[in-house]
């Protein structure tokens, strides 16, 4: 039996769709609120970020149990980076109380980059060793090897980042990943499709679904600065020309255009499972991208 | 060796303002490597308190220098008796172990903290040392071709690199090389990239509840007994 409404997507032969919506910086929930109920039924599950880089924000844990109280389906992302390993199980055991079964497994990116750089980084575990943890909850014992009373069950991902500018050991996680027991794997933002067909080769002889990560960039600037600032991301020069060639204003339109189009590609060419889409701050658009991907009652 | 960075002047003036005989107090081993206290450090914080004082209009403090061979041994902290005699307080150049061991040898004397003591670490070029190591217990340099992932990598994660690497540079400091990406190479080179590919579980900290403390087994060859 399945786990999750999503889990059991999973095990069909449907193209999958997942989002995401960023938590706010403040306890009026009112506009993730908004975004989970118009995101909920267009997607097959919205995935509720963890302090997305290193920005203190409203838990995952809190928008997960919005998505859950609104009838959506919930991906937990949880990260590495600020819970030792006593924290990250009793949360996992929250998690599965309140029907909250996808987890997103990742190390988390480094304090550094966020808005607390003087906080103490984590990292009891690694993103292997979260998966790994999960199986273990799910086999009847905590970490200490002390035995659950009831024992909770997941479905797990983590991500790949097939675009990585030097792939051999990104794979070899990826290998490790898939042997700790992910399910499916979100990859980092795509902007070149030929990278995703090089990875799926690759990729294709695991029992994984992939999700290719869409990040829907606003303008070149935003491309530049996501190149120079977010940890891994790498944009191509042929989608900051294109954005670079509109007038100014019309640079989301254009970005929406371009996320359509990829997603109709890999679809089409049948090149992963599905899409995850990363709107970052533009949660509102994500309909638009759908429609214009002709992916509206995914 | 361990490394350390003089504490601004400002912050030791303030330190030793109740005070009036200081004695500046450097350490010949470490200290002196890294350019943070030794003999010549100490005679140049001498001056620069000298001059500040005497910038500031106040007589304040008379000051004294001395440097030990190692502040952290017992061997020679009993030199410090007849240099201590006519003193306030020390003014410790040594990391935070020489300060302890000053403090721990002398009871009834305030000792000040004159560097901050910052890692472990070797003398990448003349005036530049880097951390090399965290003295985690379990050293795992065998699986990681010699180079540290816990504290070369900022996460000191143990399964491979994390999403954030670019140009072979760390998503925390594009001045850094990323850990995980330089034990991909040497691996490689070494053609041990099995070891990488292997699972490694989340760290034992229980060797590190702090203070640590290792007794030597009189008596036993080095290496015995350790199973
Ligand atoms: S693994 Fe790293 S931190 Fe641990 S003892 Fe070895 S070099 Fe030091
Ligand atoms: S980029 Fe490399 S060194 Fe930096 S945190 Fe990630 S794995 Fe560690």
């Amino acid at each position: 039996m399945a786990n999750s409404i999503f889990e059991e997507k999973l095990g069909s032969n449907d193209f999958i769709v997942t989002t995401e919506v960023g938590p706010p910086k403040s306890v009026d929930v009112s506009e993730m609120v908004h975004h989970i109920e118009l995101l909920k039924d267009k997607v097959d599950a919205i995935n509720i970020t963890d302090h997305q880089s290193s920005v203190m924000r409203f838990p995952s844990i809190g928008g997960c149990l919005v998505v859950k109280e609104l009838g959506g389906e919930p991906i937990l992302q949880m990260t590495c980076r600020d819970r030792n390993r006593l924290a990250l199980e009793a949360e996992l055991l929250l998690a599965y109380s309140r029907g909250i079964t996808n987890v997103l497994c990742l190390t988390g990116d480094s304090v550094d980059v966020g808005d607390h750089k003087e906080a103490k980084p984590v990292f009891d575990l690694d993103s292997v060793q979260l998966l790994k943890m999960i199986r273990t909850l799910e086999s009847g014992t905590d970490m200490g090897g002390n035995e659950l009373k009831a024992v909770p069950h997941f479905c797990i991902g983590a991500t790949v980042h097939p675009e990585a500018d030097f792939i051999e050991p990104q794979l070899i996680k990826f290998d490790k990943k898939v042997a700790a027991g992910a399910q499916f794997m979100q990859t980092q933002g795509i902007f070149d499709l030929a990278s995703l067909r090089r990875f799926m080769q690759y990729a294709s002889q695991f029992k994984i679904k992939i999700l290719a990560g869409i990040i829907v960039l606003s303008s070149a600037g935003m491309a530049r600065y996501m190149n120079n600032n977010v940890p891994g991301i790498i944009v191509s020069q042929a989608i900051i020309d294109e954005l670079a060639a509109v007038e100014k204003g019309k640079g989301l339109q254009k970005g929406i255009e371009i996320a359509a189009r990829m997603i109709k590609t890999i679809r089409e060419e049948n090149l992963c499972h599905g899409v995850h889409i990363m709107a970052v701050g533009n949660e509102k658009i994500v309909p638009d991208i759908l429609e214009a991907a002709e992916l509206v009652n995914a | 060796m361990i490394v350390a960075e003089q504490k601004p002047l400002e912050e030791i003036r303030r330190m030793i303002a109740p005070y009036q005989r200081v004695l500046i107090l450097g350490c010949g081993t470490c200290m002196t490597v890294c350019d943070a206290g030794g003999e010549l450090e100490v005679s140049f914080l001498h001056n620069a308190l000298q001059l500040a004082q005497a910038r500031s209009g106040d007589v304040a403090h008379t000051f004294y220098e001395h440097t030990l061979k190692r502040q952290c041994d017992p061997e020679f902290l009993g030199l410090l008796d007849e240099k201590t005699a006519d003193v306030d307080v020390i003014l410790s150049l040594g990391c935070g172990i020489g300060v302890q061991a000053v403090a721990e040898r002398l009871p009834d004397m305030p000792v000040l903290p004159g560097v901050n003591t910052s890692f472990m670490g070797m003398t990448k070029e003349s005036g530049v040392w880097d951390e090399r190591c965290a003295a985690c217990g379990d050293c795992r340099l065998e699986d990681t071709a010699g180079i540290c992932p816990i504290t070369r990598c900022t996460k000191g994660i143990l399964n491979g690199p994390c999403a954030g690497p670019k140009k072979g540079k760390c998503e925390a400091n594009k001045d850094m090389d990323c850990a995980w990406i330089l034990i991909y190479q040497r691996l490689e080179r070494l053609q041990q990239l099995d070891k990488m590919r292997r699972y490694y579980p989340p760290r034992n900290y229980r060797p590190i509840p702090r203070p640590r403390r290792i007794t030597s087994k009189a008596g036993t060859m080095a290496g015995e007994g350790n199973g």
